[in-house]
């Protein structure tokens, strides 16, 4: 009867932290409460086991770890490991034969090539938008898309074959911008860092790597007829070791306490 | 009962450890060469992106190397006189770039030369200059990385040569500046092209201090190991490609050195005595 009791006291801990996390949620962004979806079909009583892996974006580092804390607390014999990197990368990984069980990119083509080889259908949990980013203070002045062409200031964006780099040639060529990039990163992140680091006047990247950097970088806001967002879908892998597990995964993701989150987070919700 | 070596139990576990451990070592690039699409070899490595990357490579590790012979050479003369305090405590200085982390080089020459950096800042509020972003930067990651091997091996190879001949020029009232230009130097030229081509060869393959501290932009600073870091997610063939490339320039440049690439090796010495002999 121990383990049992400390399970359901232990889901109960878990239930709390998450109506935390919900509220705060709730509090910080409106979008949350239209928030849809049954709710995830699992309880203290789930025999979930094992472990889980889950690969995801690089972009999703945060929004995951707390899922996945949350999936453990309410199945304490479940642990669940992620990895996270580009997406591209992941993809690789996952086609290479790496025993994963979820994967969510931050591009619908890049799932492609999984779902293409492997089977499966992904659902799309988010999307996500660029902004112009300048480190705090905004020392080279920037004021728009059009200051990226400026071969005086240093710009840094996402190397094009990425799929940040893809949705920024986009937004460029919506605009009618031509850039003077002086790096080519492999990933936002990276990017970002150059604008944290205040080695880099402007860039383009997500809304939610601004929000992460914590005041470091400021983002402006696109117009709405330049802007394009990149979707980000969860698969179950055909293959996975655990699909009662990454079932229960995907719908934490796309249920209310996902939702939540991942708006928290700065990412559109589907 | 001869001298020659039984076989034992002994000396074939020894043995099938050394071919276990030469396996780990060439297994990986015989699974590269396998993987290589031979027939269309040709087709990707002249793709215009990857002999920009090609060129730049072979451009930034040229300059490097010939930083480091300037700057390499007399900082080996200093490390090899005994005579001098402190040689001990510089060699394990110069020593350091071999064994960290080349990105964490990367983010020092960052933090040294960015533009906010220790003398980056001061470069950009004096002149308005800003290293990272240029090649400039490829180059000095290259040489904080490619430096130490060269030093070392000029400096094994300034230890192993004769030092009578250059105390028999000083009796004679030659200055120490031109013993070592026309005495010094040309026992031990060959140590010191030896250096250079394994400096060459390790500037080549410069990855985590160059995409960490010069960024990554083509023709400017994209040389071919961030090239294939970056076809690696999204052109894997193109990538196997350039690898293949860079495995044929290591190899082309190690098979020409064979045996003498730290010249204070004894069979590098025993070599250097039969050249001396004949």
């Amino acid at each position: 009867m121990t383990p049992r009791a400390t399970g359901t006291a232990r889901a109960r801990l878990a239930a709390l932290v998450g109506c935390l996390a919900g509220a705060l949620a709730l509090g910080g962004c409106g979008a949350a409460t239209d928030a849809r979806g049954a709710p995830a079909p699992t309880g203290p009583g789930s025999p979930l086991e094992g472990t889980l892996v889950v690969l995801a974006a690089a972009s999703l580092t945060d929004v995951v770890t707390d899922l996945a804390t949350a999936l453990e607390q309410e199945h304490p014999r479940l642990t669940v490991e992620t990895g996270f990197g580009a997406s591209p990368a992941l993809a690789a990984q996952v086609l290479g034969g790496a025993p994963a069980d979820v994967l969510v990119t931050a591009s619908p083509a890049t799932i492609a090539r999984v779902t293409d080889a492997l089977g499966g259908t992904a659902v799309v949990v988010a999307a996500n938008r660029l902004q112009l980013a300048v480190p705090a203070g905004n020392p080279g002045d920037v004021t728009s898309l059009a200051d990226l062409a400026d071969p005086a200031l240093t710009v840094a964006l996402c190397a094009p074959e990425v799929p940040c780099g893809a949705v920024a040639a986009t937004v460029l060529a919506r605009a009618g911008v031509t850039p003077a990039p002086d790096t080519l990163e492999p990933d936002a992140r990276a990017v970002l860092t150059r604008l944290r680091l205040d080695e880099a006047d402007a860039g383009l990247v997500y809304r939610t790597d601004v929000l992460a950097a914590d005041g470091l970088v400021e983002g402006l806001d696109l117009p709405a007829h330049v802007q394009a967002t990149t979707d980000y879908p969860a698969l179950v892998l055909p293959d996975a070791p655990h699909p009662a597990a990454a079932a229960a995964f995907v719908a934490l993701l796309t249920g209310p306490d996902g939702r939540a989150l991942l708006a928290d987070s700065g990412f559109d919700l589907p | 009962m001869t001298a020659r070596p039984r076989v034992t139990v002994g000396t074939a576990l020894l043995g099938a450890v050394a071919a276990a451990g030469v396996a780990v070592l060439v297994l990986p690039l015989v699974a590269l060469l396998a993987a290589t699409p031979w027939e269309r070899l040709v087709d990707l490595v002249a793709d215009p992106a990857v002999v920009q990357a090609l060129r730049l490579s072979l451009g930034t590790a040229a300059c490097a190397t010939a930083l480091c012979l300037v700057l390499g050479v007399p900082l080996a003369w200093v490390l090899a006189h005994d005579g001098l305090r402190g040689t001990g405590l510089l060699r394990s200085l110069v020593t350091v770039p071999l064994v960290l982390p080349p990105v964490v080089g990367g983010v020092a020459l960052l933090l040294l030369l960015g533009r906010r950096g220790l003398v980056g800042a001061r470069l950009e509020a004096w002149f308005g200059v800003t290293v990272p972003f240029t090649s400039a930067a490829v180059v000095l990651a290259q040489v904080f990385v490619a430096m130490p091997f060269l030093v070392l091996a000029v400096e094994g190879a300034l230890r192993g040569a004769d030092r009578r001949r250059a105390l028999a020029a000083q009796t004679l009232g030659a200055s120490p500046a031109y013993v070592l230009r026309r005495v010094t130097l040309p026992a031990v030229a060959p140590g010191v092209a030896a250096g250079a081509a394994l400096c060459f060869t390790r500037a080549l393959g410069e990855f985590g201090a160059t995409v960490t501290f010069a960024g990554s932009f083509p023709g400017t600073t994209r040389t071919v190991p961030l090239a294939v870091s970056l076809a690696m997610d999204t052109a894997p063939e193109q990538a196997v490609a350039m690898s293949v490339v860079l495995l044929a320039l290591s190899v082309v440049v190690l098979v020409a050195l064979r045996g003498r690439w730290v010249a204070g090796l004894p069979g590098a010495r025993a070599a250097r005595s039969r050249r001396v002999a004949s």
